[in-house]
């Protein structure tokens, strides 16, 4: 059924919350800078909670169900990150408090570099900034800025292979880099030849993410990040893919110089239907000078009976700051709890059983679906969603055919380099029943594209509203449901 | 698919009319049907402005792609079809007629020579396949 | 806990993939750097890690045990029992991006709704899904107007009474494109904003001013838009929610682009985030718009419903020649706002706004009594105002502190030239009493 909007609920004189009258004397604002009107509705609060909640039943959630979306990490979210990131003591804490009434939150923030570090092996942490591709747009600052640091102004270009998050790129333009395409080998690895032929010293670094976008763990990953220091460039790890890692390997010591962590994949924040995330930044020893200002640090060292004072420090080649105040606090707060709750060795059995999860319901889809590397997986793995002697049926028609089986279709259409594209990612707290009952769908779906094709073209037929039109859309261009007449 | 004879392309997907001096500028029928419903076009160029070959002169979207335009010979930008723009359908629907580009006054008029005639198009979208 | 196998289903699996052992599945992992061990401190129960955090956490003296008048970017602000409810709900929580419009038409119509809101609130056309906080939103800002003038205006000029933080996040963006200028406007902090006119010239792309602005002064910017506009630049407000429920909107002075932080929408303080950037504009500049945007069209059977639109201007499509690489917006907080505006609707945002205005403006006259401090007010102000006090602020702060209270913002720490400057807010939560009370201690602290 279709949900009115806010507006089309609204009537005229109804309140959903009272405010105390003023107990003040009276000061009249200045009549000229008052708004003519608030074109706002007007509800009651029943109004409200009906309506969204509503609304709330016409999404699909990690909550609801399987929710596989490959990049995406959608594990199940602990209900306790919430009850600890809603703590009045740290819900209620002003950023610009002075430092001696927040080193509760300090200390936190302060373990939760520490513990990043460890999980990574690198040497410093920003929490600073605010999501994954702030996170990476911050990680290549930095490289640029330590090779501007030692005067070396040519080098320009940035390497990116085929399979790379689309942000990769966009990033390194909005930073007035080059972009230079590398491509992958037949095994779905960097290919090793090609990069040596780019590297030369225009290069400031290489862009890699480990396991890539098909789910695979580059065998030569070494091998590439020293043909990258070879050339004196430098090379960021995008930590998309970090659950793939914990306790299994650590980035730092691989070699790489910079990466990003998702706090909102890896460590178990919720996503919110599109954010927040949480993007902090890990560093080697050379490039810690060039972190976001400020990062937490200890400001005056304990004495006999006084713990230290913790505080914040800029980092003296810092690139400058990249949101207000210190990161996305409420995340970092629940992104503990969980690093918390696991210690080690429930962090590296979260990544086994990840890997043992997508390796499973590969085992389960392979004879039906093409497979374009053939390997043992990490914690995802690419499909083809088409079959060669049925070119009308495509990965999205599988994809919204999911929808009527009650699952959250995988990404589709990425990464590019493989032809229509499903990836999937179904996360170590899916249980065998679900991948069992997932992969049953997935099989019945290629008997269906073969015999009764109308049922994928047609999907999804369960869900609040059937497939959208996108042109209309986008040429129409509704982007408000209600505006005032223009005087 | 659509490869009017008489005209030159690019294997970037663009073509010219030349006409003269004159080149007419749109992109070709395989380039439409490679980018489906378009709902966006935009010349990112004006009259007048000295145009190198092979630099970028409009902009188009459909709903799940973007493509770039390019000029593939130097000129001078002496006319733009203003009306394209709001109607970019057109470029599905007539991308050798309604749905011309921009002219240009070309500075070197052999550079067209180095593009596709029809048949050597033709034969390049096939190798591309679908 | 949160791996639900057990050890059958465990070898069941690793059977029907072909391997023996979990570690079997990591051979492509170089076998120096395979299975570190991590020095962590133990796994913890719930009721242990919770038990802990509790610590932590009232290891704070916070905004909830004081009585705040600090703000500078953040507010202490009412949220309903309302709020809270619906945003915890897991269908919003834990859903993510809405990819599939399908079964994502929950979350696709709330943002449809916040860009409704957002666009009636300041007064302009359109406005997008939303941004990580308001300094990134501004920085979008002027990432829309490099583009739109494809870079061949390169100078944006910044009003001086910006919150500084915001102006080192403009910086951080803008300053790798190609010879972008960034300039505050200005001599002194304190400069009234209608002086910008004599640093806009034909190379500006972009002038910005904030409303109120950092020092909680409002201005009237029509004839600044004007002779902004006379130039061919755009013009940019970086405004406060709350004072848009009673002032002037930036739309009715003539900006093309209005920003601003959504923190006092229904957003905790939460020590600095995650909070809410939104970004509203005119339909001329739908199109250079960064970020997300959900737009209404019908389904296959003709009914209503919600999209992502415009995508092909986004990261995925465009890869390097996207103009931003924003892939997420804030959604959660996206939607608290919406339920926060829808809540408290035309009359409680113009009342919670009035209520704000009301008791600043008795707080500045209570301080002003005060010997030694003097409240600078001869430009109208919302509800954050600048005291010079006699002494130095961390000095005030720290008594104030004992007795009870969050003192104001130390302007000094931004800027040498305004030392012993305190600003100070007042939102809807603090009674008259409170006022009363924490004039009395400014005043203590002052002869300590």
């Amino acid at each position: 059924m279709t949900e009115p909007t806010i507006y089309e609920l609204s009537s005229p004189g109804r309140v959903g919350v009272r405010f105390p009258e003023s107990d003040v004397p009276r000061y009249d604002p200045p009549a000229d800078l008052l708004r003519s009107d608030l074109p706002f509705p007007e509800l009651a609060e029943i109004d409200v909670i009906r309506h969204f909640t509503h609304l709330s039943a016409k999404n699909y959630s990690i909550d609801k169900g399987f929710y596989p979306l490959g990049s995406c990490t959608m594990k199940y979210n602990p209900k306790i990150n919430e009850v600890t990131a809603g703590l009045p003591g740290f819900a209620f804490s002003h950023p610009l408090q002075p430092v001696e009434t927040v080193q509760g939150n300090l200390y936190l923030m302060y373990q939760l570099q520490e513990f990043l570090k460890e999980i990574s092996g690198f040497d410093a942490v920003s929490l600073q900034p605010a999501a994954g591709a702030q996170g990476e747009f911050t990680g290549v600052k930095i490289i640029n800025a330590y090779h501007k640091s030692r005067g070396d102004e040519k080098r320009t270009r940035v390497i990116i292979p085929d399979s790379a998050h689309g942000t990769n790129p966009a990033t390194t333009s909005m930073i007035g880099l080059e972009v230079v395409h590398l491509p992958s080998d037949k095994r779905g690895n960097v290919d090793l030849a090609a990069l040596k032929e780019i590297c030369d010293d225009t290069i400031a670094g290489l862009m890699l993410t480990n396991p890539n976008t098909l789910g695979l763990f580059d065998e030569n990953v070494c091998e590439v990040i020293e043909i990258v220091h070879a050339a004196g460039g430098l090379v960021y790890g995008d930590g998309a893919n970090l659950n793939a890692l914990l306790g299994i390997t650590r980035p730092g010591d691989l070699g790489f110089d910079v990466m990003h962590f998702n706090l909102h994949k890896t460590f178990s924040t919720p996503h919110g239907g599109g954010g927040p995330g949480s993007g902090p930044v890990a560093v080697t020893a050379a490039l810690a000078d060039f972190l976001p200002a400020p990062i937490v640090g200890i400001v005056e060292e304990a004495s006999d009976d006084v713990p230290p004072l913790y505080g914040f420090l800029d980092p003296p080649q810092s690139i400058g700051r990249v949101k207000t105040f210190f990161g996305q606090f409420g995340m970092l707060v629940r992104a503990y709890t969980y690093i918390r709750m696991h210690g080690p060795d429930g962090l590296r059995k979260v990544s086994e059983y990840a890997v043992l999860n997508a390796n499973y319901l590969l085992s389960k889809v392979k004879g039906k679906y093409t497979l374009p590397y053939d390997r043992i997986c990490m914690h995802e793995f690419v499909v083809e969603g088409v079959w060669p002697d049925l070119p009308d049926v495509h990965a999205l028609d599988i994809a919204k055919r999911l929808m009527d089986y009650d699952f959250h279709p995988p990404t589709n259409y990425f990464p590019l380099i493989v032809h229509e594209a499903l990836m999937i990612e179904p996360t170590e707290t899916e249980n065998k029943q679900t991948l069992d009952a997932f992969a049953d769908a997935l099989l019945k779906i290629a008997d269906e594209a073969r015999n009764e094709p109308e049922l994928l073209k047609n999907a999804p037929h369960n869900t609040p509203v059937s497939r959208l039109d996108e042109v209309k859309a986008a040429k129409e261009l509704v982007l408000c449901c209600w505006l005032p007449e223009k005087e | 698919m659509n490869t009017p004879q008489g005209l030159k392309y690019a294997s970037t997907d663009e073509w010219l009319k030349v006409e003269g001096n004159i080149a007419t500028l749109g992109v070709t029928d395989y380039a439409q049907d490679q980018l489906s419903d378009i709902v966006f076009f935009e010349v990112t160029v004006e009259v007048g402005d000295e145009i190198k070959k092979g630099t970028i002169v409009a902009t188009i979207e459909s709903v799940k792609a973007a493509a770039d335009v390019a000029l593939p010979a130097s000129g001078k930008v002496i006319e733009v079809n203003e009306a394209l723009a709001n109607s970019p359908e057109l470029i599905n629907s007539d991308p050798f007629g309604g749905a011309w580009m921009l002219k240009v006054e070309l500075t070197d008029p052999s550079e067209v020579e180095s593009l596709m005639d029809a048949a050597a198009y033709a034969s390049y979208c096939e190798t591309r396949g679908h | 806990m949160f791996i639900p196998h057990t050890d059958q289903e465990k070898e069941a699996m690793l059977s029907s993939i072909g391997v023996k052992r979990l570690e079997d599945l990591f051979t492509a992992v170089p076998e120096k750097h395979r299975f570190p061990k991590l020095e962590l401190p133990d796994g913890l129960t719930e009721m242990e890690v919770l038990d802990e955090l509790k610590d932590y956490s009232s290891a704070n003296e916070t905004a909830g045990d004081l009585v705040c008048f600090l703000g500078a970017g953040a507010y202490r602000h009412y949220i309903p029992a309302a709020v809270n409810a619906l945003i915890s709900r897991g269908e919003f929580s834990t859903a993510y991006t809405p990819y599939q419009p399908e079964i994502s038409q929950g979350t696709l119509q709330a943002i449809f709704e916040f860009q409704t809101l957002v666009a009636n609130l300041t007064g302009m056309d359109v406005s997008n899904a939303s941004h990580y906080d308001g300094a990134t939103a501004s920085a979008e800002a002027g990432v829309m107007a490099y583009h739109n003038f494809r870079g061949k205006r390169s100078k944006i000029i910044l009003s001086p009474a910006i919150n500084p933080q915001y102006k080192e996040v403009m910086c951080s963006y803008l300053c790798g494109y190609e010879n972008v200028e960034l300039i505050t406007g200005g001599k002194d902090p304190f400069e009234n904003p209608e002086m910008l006119p004599e640093e806009i010239d034909d190379n500006t792309a972009l002038v910005v001013v904030q409303y109120p602005d950092f020092f909680g002064r409002i201005h009237d910017f029509t004839n600044l838009a004007k002779k902004v506009h006379e130039s061919g630049a755009l013009f940019t407000v970086i405004a406060n929610p709350t004072a848009l429920g009673l002032l002037k909107t930036p739309g009715a002075m003539g900006a093309d682009i209005v920003v601003g932080e959504g923190q006092p929408l229904g957003i905790p303080l939460s020590f600095g985030g995650p909070y809410l950037g939104f970004l509203a504009t005119k339909n001329e500049l739908v199109r250079k718009i960064s970020g997300r945007l959900v737009g209404e069209t019908v389904d296959n059977q003709g009914r209503r419903g919600f999209v992502l639109t415009l995508t092909a201007r986004e990261q995925h499509i465009r890869r390097e020649k996207a103009t931003s690489n924003i892939c997420t917006n804030q959604g959660l907080m996206a939607l608290t706002a919406t339920v926060y505006m829808s809540l408290l609707g035309k009359s409680g945002m113009k009342h919670v706004a009035n209520l704000c205005y009301q008791k600043a403006h008795y707080a500045a006259a209570v301080i002003g009594k005060i010997p030694g401090f003097k409240v600078l007010d001869e430009h109208p102000f919302f509800h954050e105002f600048v005291v010079k006090c006699p002494t130095d602020v961390e000095h005030l702060n720290h008594h104030l502190l004992d007795a009870g209270f969050l003192g104001g913002f130390d302007l000094g720490k931004v800027d040498p030239r305004l030392k012993d400057h305190m600003l100070v807010a007042v939102t809807e939560v603090i009674t008259k009493e409170e006022i009363d009370d924490f004039a009395v201690a400014l005043k203590e602290a002052a002869h300590d």
